[in-house]
């Protein structure tokens, strides 16, 4: 069965995803990995955006969050207070799953899409937060996708836009942020997990075809690969839903 | 605050009325949708200097501002436009080559800002943000906070829960509160008072509207009569709030109007191509603001065989099947 990386990606991180998990989307590929898991794996997830939708009945892909097709069909159309209280709230909150991006991470899952370079006159200048601080501070589990490559993967952001676990152990909880953090970094490459205790990113799984080194050349830090598997590709079943039900006018695949 | 029974007037006026040089201003809508564009068009063409923009997501509205040399400073959690400029191009261009002041901020944290200067209390309070570099980096100096003031004298503070350990939580960072001098928004009905029903998403709308000093509406549909009074559960914003309401039909364009129109995906397109080279900028300025006199005249440039093909679905409220590749 050929499949591509992005359909790799976004059907690894669906199957992340179980019924009873309120899902926060950003724009592409996380909005269609939360699609992929509503059509194939979690029907009683429900999708939400920052903008304020909640339960989105997304018939075309959005281009952005603040994307009309955002708001058609849903349970309720609100705002962006709505929508931060959801994932604060000490009873929703706790089902909240993020999936976020960024320009670079560490290895303790924190993650700068504010700058490259000095913050005052920067090499190169990203959109800024977002709602992405918000997600990275309120939610249990947070999915995060990257591409695979030296630049991303640094030993020490040039801006730390989101908190991940911080220093790692428990420094989280210590700056007094919510419980949780980042469950999962997906990228071209393979998958990275943070280990309980320490919170420092291992390697969990490789893309059929990839060997670990190549995932370790392709980051500036070391991290453990004793406990790599290889990723199980797209079924037939599951790249027939993505392909048709979630993106068949090909706007990210 | 105008408490007069018919605050309809034109663009034009309102905008040289309200929008003056150094004025803090914020527009309404997010990314792309909803931006209140005939209001924005208008301040480029008229060409005000040296605003200070608050914005959470107000992606195309802002990015058309700086490009259009009208921003000297801005607070902002994030510039982009969806699939056309995942960082808005103008944006990038003048942070990196310094062109404008900025400050970083979260959506939630401009948003409570926000609420904080509707609700007249100096500040609120969040666990967004702890530990990052939001809260450490400063984008305005001490000084230039002291000079003005309309800046408070720090960015953000952390601080114990008052409460102690109260709700399980042990810090907070309060976020300071935003009066904008001006806030414009771009609704789908309005009332000659100025009671607004937005459909759809509000996103900040409210807060943004409620915390101004003055507050301008642009709208689909303007009621001459007092048909909002009926179903008032649906208008988000009394008039008391508002200063000055116009007519602008299409008045989001090129960004969308949930049940009205989509997004124009050509012309956002057409923009980050134009985006990207100073020449190609100043062409586009030229021809879709500086050369036309109003809104209506860029509708007429694009012309109505382009706009019937995003004009919303009454099934969706968006164009169902419009080409956006």
């Amino acid at each position: 069965m050929d499949y591509t990386l992005k359909e790799m990606m976004a059907i690894v991180a669906a199957r992340e995803i179980r019924n009873e998990d309120i899902v926060f989307c950003g724009t592409g590929i996380s909005m269609l990995a939360a699609m992929a898991a509503k059509n194939i794996n979690a029907p009683e997830s429900v999708i939400f955006f920052e903008t304020g939708a909640i339960d989105s009945q997304l018939e075309e892909l959005p281009l952005a969050v603040g994307d009309s097709r955002v708001m058609y069909r849903t349970s309720a159309n609100g705002g962006l207070l709505d929508s931060f209280a959801t994932m604060q709230n000490p009873i929703t909150g706790k089902h909240v799953v993020g999936i976020l991006g960024a320009a670079q991470i560490d290895k303790f899952g924190n993650l700068n899409s504010t700058v490259i370079g000095d913050y005052y006159s920067p090499k190169t200048r990203f959109s800024g937060s977002g709602g992405g601080c918000d997600v990275a501070s309120f939610v249990p589990r947070s999915i995060i996708f990257m591409q695979h490559e030296k630049r991303k993967f640094v030993q020490k952001l040039d801006y730390l836009t989101s908190p991940g676990y911080l220093n790692g152990g428990n420094s989280r909880k210590e700056a007094g942020l919510l419980d949780g953090g980042p469950v999962m970094v997906i990228t071209n490459l393979g998958v990275m997990r943070f280990d309980d205790t320490t919170k420092e990113m291992y390697l969990s799984g490789v893309y059929p075809g990839v060997t670990p080194q190549k995932i370790l050349d392709n980051m500036e830090f070391n991290v453990d690969i004793s406990r790599v598997k290889e990723e199980i590709p797209p079924s037939e079943e599951e790249l027939r839903l993505l392909r048709d039900k979630c993106d068949n006018q090909r706007l990210i695949l | 605050m105008n408490l007069k029974q018919n605050k309809e007037t034109d663009l034009k006026s309102v905008i040289s009325t309200y929008v003056t040089s150094g004025c803090h201003l914020s527009i309404g809508g997010f990314t792309i949708n909803r931006n209140p564009m005939a209001a924005v068009y208008e301040i480029i063409r008229q060409k005000i200097q040296g605003l200070h923009i608050y914005a959470h997501s107000n992606g195309q509205g802002v990015d058309e501002l700086i490009g259009g040399g009208c921003v000297s400073s801005i607070e902002i959690a994030y510039a982009g436009s969806g699939k056309f400029a995942s960082t808005c191009i103008r944006f990038k261009k003048a942070v990196q080559e310094n062109f404008i002041k900025i400050e970083d901020y979260s959506n939630y944290q401009m948003t409570l800002r926000f609420l904080a200067g509707s609700m007249g209390v100096p500040f609120l309070p969040t666990r967004s943000s702890l530990g990052s570099d939001i809260i450490k980096i400063w984008g305005f100096s001490p000084e230039m906070r002291k000079e003005n003031s309309k800046f408070p004298n720090d960015k953000l503070k952390v601080m114990d829960n008052p409460f102690d350990n109260w709700c399980d939580t042990q810090k907070v960072v309060v976020v300071p509160a935003i009066n904008p001098d001006v806030t414009i928004l771009h609704v789908q009905e309005a009332d000659l008072r100025g009671n607004c029903r937005i459909q759809g998403l509000s996103f900040a709308d409210v807060e943004q509207a409620k915390s101004a000093k003055h507050l301008i509406i642009t709208c689909e549909k303007l009621y001459k009569g007092d048909e909002l009074k009926i179903d008032s559960d649906r208008t988000q914003i009394p008039f008391i709030h508002v200063d000055a309401v116009v007519h602008a039909p299409w008045g989001a364009y090129p960004t969308a109007c949930y049940n009205y129109y989509d997004y124009d995906p050509r012309y956002l397109k057409d923009y980050a191509t134009a985006a990207k080279d100073d020449g190609l900028y100043n062409d586009y300025l030229k021809k879709f603001v500086y050369d036309l006199n109003d809104h209506n005249a860029l509708l007429k440039v694009v012309g109505d065989e382009r706009l019937n093909t995003i004009k919303a679905d009454p099934r969706t409220g968006y164009a169902a099947n419009l080409d956006r590749r």
